[in-house]
């Protein structure tokens, strides 16, 4: 059976071929540091599993320390210049697309099939992460189709992984620190006690209020949390279920609906909530890291307010 | 009240744009210690969120194949295609994108889309294209905002488009936390009542992108007149 763990394997190996590439590249001022950057990294991958929590901290603790004392760098070259592409382009035409249009689509029939599949009675994947390991199916079968098609060297593919990862530097770990962060915040209780001062300082006897409190709260609590699952309990257990739906009779679908879809407007404004709004920052070579949040935030604000009023609506309709 | 600590370096830290890892590291260490963990305790349990957290990076695997195909001129053609249309521009591609991508994550394909897979190779280069088309050679200033915009509709149509199919995850956790609760509802009418605000997104989102034509050419009549 195909499980997550070989799929880190293969994310390891990746990681580990752009730590040497870097290491080999003399252009980059800091190449050290960045093979110790991603050499690390790949290391959680391969055998994260099997170490000490107490080891992976450290490894953790150290690919910041390389992060953020004297940083990351970038090698010069471009791989290849403006024309080389352009006739290239012209060459392969719109077959340059079928490559690229096969991750979504093996991901998709992934997802659907491989839950039929079996072998011998055991099914062929993990049944309960088949998306991801779908999706790093279809990535191989996508690099498989772009080898067979466009025949380059052997290496190139881990080279312009390399280039594409320096390129979004230390922001492809952020996602990561911070699911590790939630999980520190959870620990540390540090939910019950937002929710706490939000009943102690709000007045909570009027039915309006407390909607625009829960939807609010939802956002908020979200942007600091970086993530609405780890809002929804928290907001819900202290305002939404005591107070919408047992003391004023509110429809709890309408509140849980309308409430989560209150914190993905928070996600669409916070920093936190990195792999939407800073890794495409990124990716997309963008000078200002926040720019991608300033594009969201009138949309997040007149679609909180829309909520907020629709919940108010809807929820005691009866 | 202690344990809001990290919260603290955390808005400082963001603010004062210090480098994040950094920021969230210290925050991570602060809180657990506050909250009475010992040192030693603390790095473990970081470690070990790490480590469970790790799918979250398996998307960096389409990175091999987007790269190569860059290098053979994949934005360059993306760029083409739009050349060819000359009914493209800037707004419509992305109003396009915005209702594909919003659609298809109701139905519950929510993996045909993302930033290192769609937006980076295929829809920031048609947009740029099609304004390119209309005005020349872009500023960086414009290209800038026209690729974050184009990142901004993967995510918002996303959001708003997901919760409506019934076996997404956020919908799971509602029903699981209500059931423990003891509130019993049923995943398809969480479903409909995510479709008003789905609309509302569609409509709000979509006036901004049509406007968006408006304000590039506005901002690039003014750089020309500078110029």
């Amino acid at each position: 059976m195909i499980t997550l763990e070989h799929i880190y394997w293969l994310t390891g190996l990746m990681m580990g071929g752009v730590a040497i590439v870097n290491w080999r590249d003399w252009s980059n001022p800091r190449r050290f540091n960045n093979t110790a950057f991603w050499g690390i990294y790949a290391i959680t991958f391969v055998v994260g599993s099997r170490l000490p929590d107490l080891t992976n901290g450290f490894l953790v603790i150290a690919m910041v320390l390389v992060a953020s004392i004297r940083g990351l760098g970038q090698g010069k070259q471009e791989s290849a210049t403006r024309e080389e592409r352009e006739a290239s382009a012209q060459r392969w035409g719109n077959r340059l697309f079928v490559p690229t249009l096969t991750i979504p689509l093996i991901t998709v029939l992934g997802t659907v099939l491989f839950k039929k599949i079996t072998i011998s009675g055991a099914p062929l994947v993990d049944i309960k992460q088949v998306t991801v390991i779908s999706l790093a199916i279809a990535t191989v079968v996508a690099l498989a189709t772009g080898m067979i098609m466009l025949r380059p060297p052997l290496l190139a593919p881990i080279k312009e992984a390399r280039r594409l990862l320096d390129a979004v530097g230390w922001a492809a770990v952020l996602p990561q620190m911070l699911a590790a962060l939630g999980a520190l915040f959870a620990i540390a209780g540090v939910g019950n006690v937002v929710s706490g001062l939000a009943q102690r300082w709000i007045p909570l006897d009027n039915p309006f209020v407390v909607v625009t409190t829960y939807a609010v709260g939802m956002a908020v609590f979200t942007m600091i949390m970086g993530n609405a699952f780890a809002a929804f309990p928290v907001m819900t257990a202290g305002i939404g279920l005591p107070l919408i739906v047992h003391k004023f009779g509110g429809d709890p679908a309408v509140m849980a609906a309308i409430g989560m879809l209150s914190g993905f407007c928070g996600t669409l404004m916070t920093p936190m909530a990195a792999n939407f709004n800073i890794v495409p920052t990124a990716l997309l070579e963008l000078p200002d890291e926040y720019a991608v949040i300033k594009v969201q935030i009138p949309t997040a604000l007149m679609l909180l307010g829309a909520n907020i009023l629709l919940m108010n609506f809807l929820v005691f309709r009866r | 009240m202690l344990s809001l600590i990290g919260i603290v370096i955390v808005v400082i830290g963001f603010v004062l744009r210090i480098n994040p890892l950094l920021v969230v590291t210290v925050a991570g260490i602060a809180t657990g210690i506050a909250s009475g963990l010992a040192p030693l305790e603390v790095v473990a349990a970081f470690g070990k969120a790490f480590i469970t957290s790790r799918y979250v990076a398996i998307v960096w695997l389409v990175l091999p194949v987007i790269g190569l195909l860059e290098h053979a001129g994949l934005k360059e053609r993306a760029r083409a295609v739009v050349a060819g249309l000359s009914a493209a521009t800037t707004s419509r591609i992305l109003l396009a994108y915005f209702a594909i991508r919003q659609i298809t994550a109701a139905l519950g394909l929510t993996s045909l889309g993302g930033h290192p897979q769609m937006v980076r190779p295929l829809i920031a280069p048609m947009a740029e294209g099609a304004a390119e088309n209309q005005y020349g050679e872009l500023p960086q200033s414009v290209r800038y905002k026209i690729r974050a915009n184009a990142a901004a509709v993967d995510n918002i149509a996303l959001f708003f488009g997901e919760d409506i199919f019934i076996a997404i995850g956020s919908i799971l956790l509602i029903k699981g936390f209500l059931d423990q609760n003891g509130v019993h509802v049923e995943p398809t009418q969480l479903a409909i009542w995510a479709i008003p605000t789905a609309i509302c997104a569609f409509i709000i989102h979509c006036t901004r992108l049509l406007l968006l034509d408006r304000q590039l050419r506005a901002e690039l009549a003014q750089k020309e007149k500078k110029a």
